[in-house]
Order: C-alpha cells, then structure tokens, then sequence
C-alpha cells in the first residue's frame, strides 16, 4: 500500500458534510501524521462526530477531498475499516455476548484466526484490567470497565489509527485518568490515535496537535501550547461577580489586561501578571467577590477564538 | 460454500451462533406452537372429520394438515429472527452500528444475519419433520428433501421481514407484523385445499407465499412431484432476492448516513 512514513495518516482538504440543508461540517482541512495524537476540540454539535464517522468510512463526504492511509474511504472503505479501530461515544457493546466473546467474536469481523484472535484478547483483558471480568456479561459493568472494554475491542486486529469519540464523557475522575494512562501507553507503542472531546484538560493533556471546531469548521489548529501562547496570554485572572456582569464599566475593565472576555458572573481577564492586573482590577473600583489567577489553558483559546465558553 | 464467496457474512452468523449457544431454550420453545397445532388441529378436528381429498385421494386430515405447519414453522422461526431480533439490534442494542466499524459491509450483514434466521427455519422444519414420522404422518421418502425445501421458505420470509423491519419506528409498529402473520398462517391452504376459495379470492392465496410454501412441502410429503412446484421455489426465491436487496438498501440508508 503506497503510504510512506512521512505521508499524513489522514489528510482532509475542504471536506464537507450537509444532511440537507443542515451544513455538519463546512470545508475543513486538517493532516494527521503517524504516531501522532490528534485531537478535536469543540462543543457538542461543532462537527467533531460526523468528522469522524467520515474518516471511519461509515458516513460518505458530500464534498471535499479524504484520504485515509492513502485510500478513499468510499471506494475502499473494507480495506479502510480494516485498518482503523473505532469507539463510539455512544456504548455499542454486545450486550448479548460475555467480556471475552466481545472480543472475540469482533475479531471473526476483521477476519482473524480463532487462535490469534484468543491470544490477542487475552493480552488486552490483562492489558485493560479486565482479565477477572472475561466470563462475565456486560450489562453490570461500571462505566469505565465498559469504556475500557469498548477500547479494548476496537483494538483486537491492531489497528493502524485507533479513533475515539469522546472516550470520557459520563466517567469520575478516576476512571478518567486510568483511561488518559491507557491512551498514553498505546501511543508510546506507536498507534496513531484521534480523538474528539470536549474537555479542554483532555485535550491539553493527551494531544500532541489539535485542531479547535466550531459550528462546523476548524478555527485554530496546533500543539496545545502553540495554541495557549498564540491565542491567549500567559495568565489568566478571574473575577467573580454573583450579582452579574452586566452593570460593569467597560472603561474600568479595559485598563486591567491585555483583553477581557464577560461572562454571566465572570469576568476573564487575559494578562502577563495576574497578580499585578488584580492589583489594578480593585484600584479602579472593581469589588469581585471572589478572584483566582490561573496559567491560560484551551479553554481560554476556545474563548477567545469564538466568544463562547465550551460548556454552553 | 458461502464462507468462500462471503467470509464477513459467515463472521456475522457465527456471532449469533454465540448468542444462542447460552440461549438455546429459546429457540426450542419456537417449536412447540406448530406442535400443539398439530396436536389440536391435526388430530382433534381431523378425529371429527376424518379424511380429506387430496390429489385424488382421501388421506388422514392430520397428514394432510401437518406438512402445512412443518412450512409455517420455518416460517416462523426464519421470521421470528429477521423482525423482532433484528430490530433489537438494529434501533437499540446498537450492534450493527459496531459491526459496520469493521470491514463488515451492510450486505454482508444482512446476508449474515438471514443465513441465521434461515437456519433457525431449518431447525424447526426438522424438528417437526421427526415428529411427523414419529406419528406416522409421513407418505413419501421424498419429505426427506423437506429440509432443503424450506431453505426457500425460510429465504422468503426472512428477508421480507428483515426489509419491513427496517421500516418500523417503534414496537408499537410490530403490532402490524402479526396482523398480516396472523392471516398468513390461517388462511394460506393450510387447514384446508386452496380449491375452497371462490373467484378471484383463490388467486390472491395461491401468490401467499405460504401458500407456495405449503404446496411444496405437502407435495413432497405425499411424493406428489409436480411442475408447480418449480414455481413455488422460484416465486420464493424471487421474494428473497427483493427482500434482500431492499434491507441492504435500507440498512445503508439508516446506518451509512
């Protein structure tokens, strides 16, 4: 198959996607590389499903060029599918079958010996801490087990690019964070991994690139860091004001940063020092009730770059 | 022979092998219904009445009515699987959206999946085809062939159910399957020769495709060879070629969007 090293995994240019006259996805143009962790960051209904169901080869472009692993995927989708491993946001497991014969029987898909397909899904029970649940059936499965579970499968013929969508939605902490070290071991072993969320401390910690949706395009796209240093300043100061933001003088406010962004009860203020810019926030008349001063993260890019935050 | 030509398919038939290696109660209560028919129909009514013309001769009704049911028990069993199984997986459980995340394609799927509910129609026919030699019901070594028959059957049925079932919303809707299964099973020629109906009436049941059905088990239940029978494979056939084509059509449809 023609795709050398140094060629993109995946490679987009102005791919569009409309459900009648709804426009999903609106000429984006991105590039994943091998090995990379890539990311789509964006709120929910920005695009980032419907992108990736195109790149799984199960939702035919509208327009637009996709190549994945140097193929389309509507002419070559089998040899495609082949390739790629893919958890659903939404649980898809057999209900109908145990742990193991998940596995198993999501092996027969791909074609693989029995045997190989046994040995391969006990490696991955062992590898995803599932190995004392394998007889057992799915239904009573914590919710990360079952993301784990749903990882695992999409792993069984080992696959080239592993995608996720929204891989810890609905998890606790914890559960989160045995996921991020599972996701970080299989991309030391080489697996080139895309992902979508919609949470900016995911995104910062797992992507090595990302590209930011919203309302079906992308408007940024970098290293999270790139990202925070090109789109936001070094901190960032939060004022909180319970009673609204809305009497606030805009003069008063203008002088604290580099920029502000007002929200319902807060006010985020963009600045080299947020100690020295909270000093001028009360020296101007300013009563917050409360102030914290943080290093900027995505969710200040996401800010900045549309004028929302990612959780309305 | 299928797994050279259509190896995916026969990954999606094994999966529901799995299943039902934990569930075979299941399928076995599918085979008591046309039992209890033969049972209260067959040997009941047929005490009362006796013998019946068929082909120029009187034969027990009970022979007569069995060959019926041993068709309309593939027919429910392949149907039992396309429709209500199908849906299951296809609205709720989410198995197919899984499935088609591998090389899997939509045909292979469908055609997966009936060469499971075909076989299920396999296992009925069989089983109720020992009872009828258990009781004597058997006039011809050629319903030996029976098995084979009702491949075709369980083809018809299976795949116009798997079609309608990609139709249907909601569970409300199957309400609908049984209003046309219903009538199906009672007036396809199966207690009484299709020759009763008046007019234009016989030829609506004799395009039953239960009725084809009926007619070729019954020929071969009685060594009756005839060229009609030809025509009911085809005319089944053709039904399972549709069905099929159309629940591909529309499983892309759903699932591809």
């Amino acid at each position: 198959m023609p795709n050398p090293s140094n060629a993109p995994m995946i490679r987009a240019r102005s791919l569009t996607k409309r459900f009648g006259e709804r426009v999903a996805v609106s000429g984006i143009d991105f590039d994943v590389n091998p090995g990379e962790f890539f990311g789509f960051l964006g709120p929910n209904g920005a695009g980032k499903t419907t992108t990736m169901r195109m790149i799984a080869g199960v939702s035919p472009r509208t327009s637009g060029e996709l190549e994945i692993l140097g193929g389309d995927p509507d002419r070559e989708g089998a040899r495609i599918r082949a390739e790629i491993g893919v958890v659903h946001q939404q649980e898809t497991l057999d209900q109908e079958l145990t742990v193991r014969e998940n596995l198993l029987v999501f092996g027969r898909f791909f074609g693989m010996d029995r045997k190989v397909i046994a040995t391969r899904a006990d490696e991955l029970l062992e590898l995803f801490q599932l190995t004392d649940r394998a007889k057992d059936q799915v239904e009573p499965l914590s919710g990360g087990m079952k993301r784990r579970l749903s990882i695992a499968r999409a792993l069984i013929a080992s696959p080239t690019i592993l995608m996720l969508d929204e891989p810890t939605t609905g998890l606790d902490p914890q559960a989160r964070h045995l996921l991020w070290d599972a996701l970080q071991r299989l991309k030391r072993g080489g697996t080139t991994i895309v992902l979508t969320t919609h949470y900016m401390d995911e995104a910062e910690q797992l992507c090595d690139r990302l590209v930011v949706m919203d309302q079906a395009k992308i408007v940024a796209v970098g290293s999270p860091r790139q990202l925070i240093t090109e789109h936001a300043s070094r901190e960032v100061l939060e004022l909180r004001f319970p009673g609204g933001t809305d009497s606030l003088p805009t003069t008063a406010l203008e002088g604290i940063g580099d920029r502000y962004e007002r929200l319902a009860e807060r006010v985020i203020i963009g600045c080299e020092n947020g100690e020295a810019a909270h000093a001028r926030a009360l020296a101007s008349g300013l009563t917050p009730e409360s102030w914290l001063v943080r290093r900027s993260s995505l969710e200040d890019v996401f800010l900045r770059l549309t004028g929302r935050s990612l959780d309305e | 022979m299928i797994a050279a030509f259509a190896p995916r398919a026969i990954s999606v038939f094994e999966r529901n092998v799995r299943v039902y290696r934990s569930q075979w109660l299941m399928i076995a209560t599918g085979f008591f219904e046309p039992l209890f028919f033969l049972l209260g129909i067959g040997f009941g009514v047929g005490g009362v009445i006796g013998t019946i013309p068929y082909a120029g001769n009187d034969v027990p009704y009970a022979a007569f009515v069995a060959p019926a049911l041993l068709a309309s028990s593939a027919m429910n069993g392949a149907i039992f699987d396309s429709t209500f199984n199908v849906f299951f997986k296809l609205k709720y459980a989410k198995v197919y959206d899984a499935i088609l995340s591998t090389p899997v394609s939509v045909g292979d799927l469908a055609l997966g999946e009936l060469l499971w509910s075909n076989l299920r129609g396999v296992i009925y026919a069989l089983a109720f085809l020992l009872v009828m030699l258990a009781f004597g019901l058997v006039h011809s070594p050629l319903a030996l062939l029976t098995p084979f028959a009702v491949i075709f059957i369980g083809a018809a049925f299976g795949a116009a159910g798997f079609a309608i079932t990609t139709h249907l919303r909601s569970w409300k809707d199957f309400d609908f399957l049984f209003i046309i299964l219903t009538p199906l099973f009672l007036f396809s020629a199966t207690f009484y020769p299709v020759e009763i109906y008046p007019g234009i009436l016989r030829w609506v049941v004799e395009l039953s495709p239960l009725t084809r059905g009926t007619h070729l088990i019954r020929s071969l239940c009685f060594g009756d060879l005839n060229a009609l029978m030809l025509v009911d494979l085809a005319y089944l056939a053709l039904i399972g070629v549709i069905g099929y084509r159309h629940a591909v059509r529309r499983l892309g449809h759903l699932l591809l969007k």
